[in-house]
């Protein structure tokens, strides 16, 4: 027979303070794998273009000539394979979460990556052409 | 415990597929699914069963215009298949026990997986 | 001869949470008639595979699902790795065997909350996603997602789990077990909750199987089907034994699922105890050519990729067979003689995921 079978758990629920947290005055929860949003270092970022060929959902767009880097943040679904793929670390996986928006937001980095000069090998007429 | 799971693929014509079914359902074979291909203008329907983990396929191969006829005498579940099969590539399904004619899945475009009754790409998610 | 009347059930409705609308006909309060109808969610996302390549697809795989998103790339990748001969490291086996039981164990805690919450019981509703919350919390520790885990890739896994994480992750099995042990105490024992259940939605072992159904719900009227049996991933090494009930009522389906929680833990705490050392991943080359139907057991059933290379790197088709689609005929059986106010109930009791369905 059992008719009071949640009392036990009712009882220690009544003492036992809430399960919940107030969100958002606690910040949610996250551990240091959380995926929540992809960050750009375009101080790193050499154009290789890994990043916008990896991303299944076409997220992120690369502009070599004009060295501009986008990213859709509405279609980017932060699944993290541009941030294993990329070459230099620009892109890094942050655990926080974005804030949300009304309008689709297109966030653009202008790259600021500047090909360190080669130690002078040859001092021949080829690096006075580049 | 592990069982080795068989699949084996086997072409039916469309006049024996009633036929084989039954046979395949005399053995005591569960329907699994029935699922569609399109081959670019001609269709493939791999019709699914189960036993004991045992996988068994018939395979039809039927030309844009052929009708198929239901199963779903003999295997009574097999109308979500059916109705998805004519909603999704517009093959015609000819007695289903439970015919939707067309709302089983409701899409804006009809026959949107068919490349010949749609005509070119559908696919606006490139 | 009383008067026949036909009520529309959804697509809209309390007990939903996502769309299935059924017509009802009802014969004064009791059901005669039901007829299914899907379709308003329908994406797309099996057109989308010849767009994405074959590695990216893994993803898409992923977002069928909310909840049993882990499984669905598993079978993914079980079927492209079966149709280009990969063998895949012992301990990625381990870790997906791991992540699906996880899975597994906040589904059916899920579903548990949401059928308390069905027939009337919101206090064990909030007791059961209480304890799906620590799960949760240990997939997002492991994998960084917490429904979406984002780890399985064609040849292996992308994270591992330290041996660290492990020894924590065992240590907790106890308490937690205890703790759904408590609560399955409550949906097997309780009388309100038996009263409200048994005799309920009966589907009988022979119509089960004839009708193609899946899952717990074929298992709950005694047709002891799991595909987790064939040994896949790691569930071979594990000594894997299907959790079968024989009434066939919704009270059956709950049990089977209540005890799946136990099965599911004791599954874990043995991949924990076995796990073997070694890589995680090996290199994927070519391109799959070839056809496979992989077979995974999820939450809800038995899932069916059908996928089909072509020798490039996007595949010419995948066909996605869900459970739920497979559960829906036992649904459209079990339903003529309930009363109208157990049909929440019976519909919820096959754990309908329409979104799935429908891809």
């Amino acid at each position: 027979m059992g008719i009071f079978q949640m009392t036990k758990t009712v009882l220690r629920n009544l003492f036992g303070g809430p399960a919940t947290r107030q969100y958002p005055a606690v910040p949610a929860r996250t551990s240091s794998l959380t995926r929540g949003h992809v960050a750009f270092e375009p101080s790193t970022c050499r154009s290789c273009g890994i990043c916008s060929r990896r991303c299944p959902c076409e997220a992120i767009h690369l502009d070599k000539e004009a060295k501009v880097w986008e990213i859709n943040r509405m279609r980017c679904i932060a699944c993290g394979d541009c941030v294993e793929g990329c070459p230099f670390g620009s892109i890094t996986m942050e655990q926080t979460y974005l804030p949300p928006v009304v309008e689709h937001v297109v966030e653009r980095y202008t790259i600021t990556y500047v090909k360190p000069e080669k130690p002078a090998k040859k001092p021949a007429e080829e690096s006075t052409g580049a | 415990m592990t069982v080795r799971e068989e699949q084996t693929i086997i072409d039916v014509a469309l006049e024996n597929l009633t036929r084989e079914v039954e046979r395949v359902h005399a053995d005591g074979y569960r329907l699994v699914q029935i699922g569609c291909t399109d081959l670019g203008g001609s269709y493939e329907v791999n019709y699914s069963f189960d036993k004991g983990y045992q996988f068994k396929n018939l395979r039809l191969t039927i030309g844009p215009e052929a009708e198929v006829p239901s199963i779903s005498g003999i295997y009574w579940g097999a109308f979500v298949y059916e109705n998805e099969m004519h909603d999704l590539f517009g093959i015609p399904v000819t007695g289903i026990n439970i015919d939707f004619k067309g709302t089983f899945i409701k899409t804006v475009e009809k026959y949107p997986f068919s490349v010949t009754r749609k005509g070119g790409d559908s696919c606006r998610n490139a | 001869m009383p008067e026949r009347i036909v009520v529309p059930f959804g697509p809209q409705h309390p007990v939903l949470p996502e769309p299935i609308h059924l017509d009802l006909v009802l014969e004064d309060e009791t059901v005669v008639e039901a007829i299914p109808s899907i379709g308003y969610i329908h994406r797309g996302l099996e057109r989308l595979i010849e767009k994405r390549e074959f590695t990216e697809y893994v993803y898409v795989a992923e977002r069928i699902c909310g909840i049993c998103s882990f499984m669905h790339a598993l079978c993914y990748c079980q079927g492209i790795e079966e149709i280009m001969k990969i063998e895949v490291p012992d301990r990625a086996k381990y870790l997906r065997t791991i992540w699906s039981e996880c899975s597994r164990l906040h589904s059916h805690l899920l579903w548990l909350g949401l059928f308390a919450d069905g027939m009337g019981f919101e206090n064990l509703f909030m007791r059961s996603w209480q304890l799906r919350e620590s799960v949760l919390d240990v997939l997002e520790d492991t994998t960084g997602g917490r429904v979406i885990q984002g780890t399985c890739k064609v040849g292996g896994v992308r994270r591992d789990i330290g041996a660290e994480k492990l020894d924590e992750m065992h240590r907790a099995l106890d308490p937690f077990e205890e703790q759904c042990r408590e609560l399955g105490d409550i949906f097997l024992n309780d009388d309100t909750v038996k009263y409200r259940l048994q005799g309920l939605g009966v589907i009988s072992k022979d119509e089960a199987y004839a009708l193609g159904a899946v899952g717990p719900t074929a298992r709950a009227s005694g047709v002891a089907m799991d595909h987790r049996e064939t040994g896949y991933a790691a569930y071979g090494d594990l000594g894997f034994k299907p959790v079968v009930e024989t009434a066939g009522d919704c009270y059956a389906r709950c049990a089977v699922r209540v005890k799946e929680i136990y099965a599911s833990i004791n599954l874990i705490r043995q991949a924990i105890d076995q796990m073997p050392e070694g890589p995680l991943d090996v290199k994927v080359k070519g391109t799959p050519d070839g056809e496979y139907f992989s077979r995974v057991e999820q939450p809800r059933g038995e899932v069916i990729h059908y996928l089909k290379g072509n020798g490039s790197k996007h595949l010419s088709r995948a066909r996605i067979r869900t459970p739920t689609l497979a559960n829906i005929p036992p649904l459209v059986k079990m339903l003529p003689g309930a009363q109208l106010a157990d049909v929440p109930v019976v519909v919820l009791s096959i754990d309908p995921c329409i979104s799935c369905t429908e891809r």
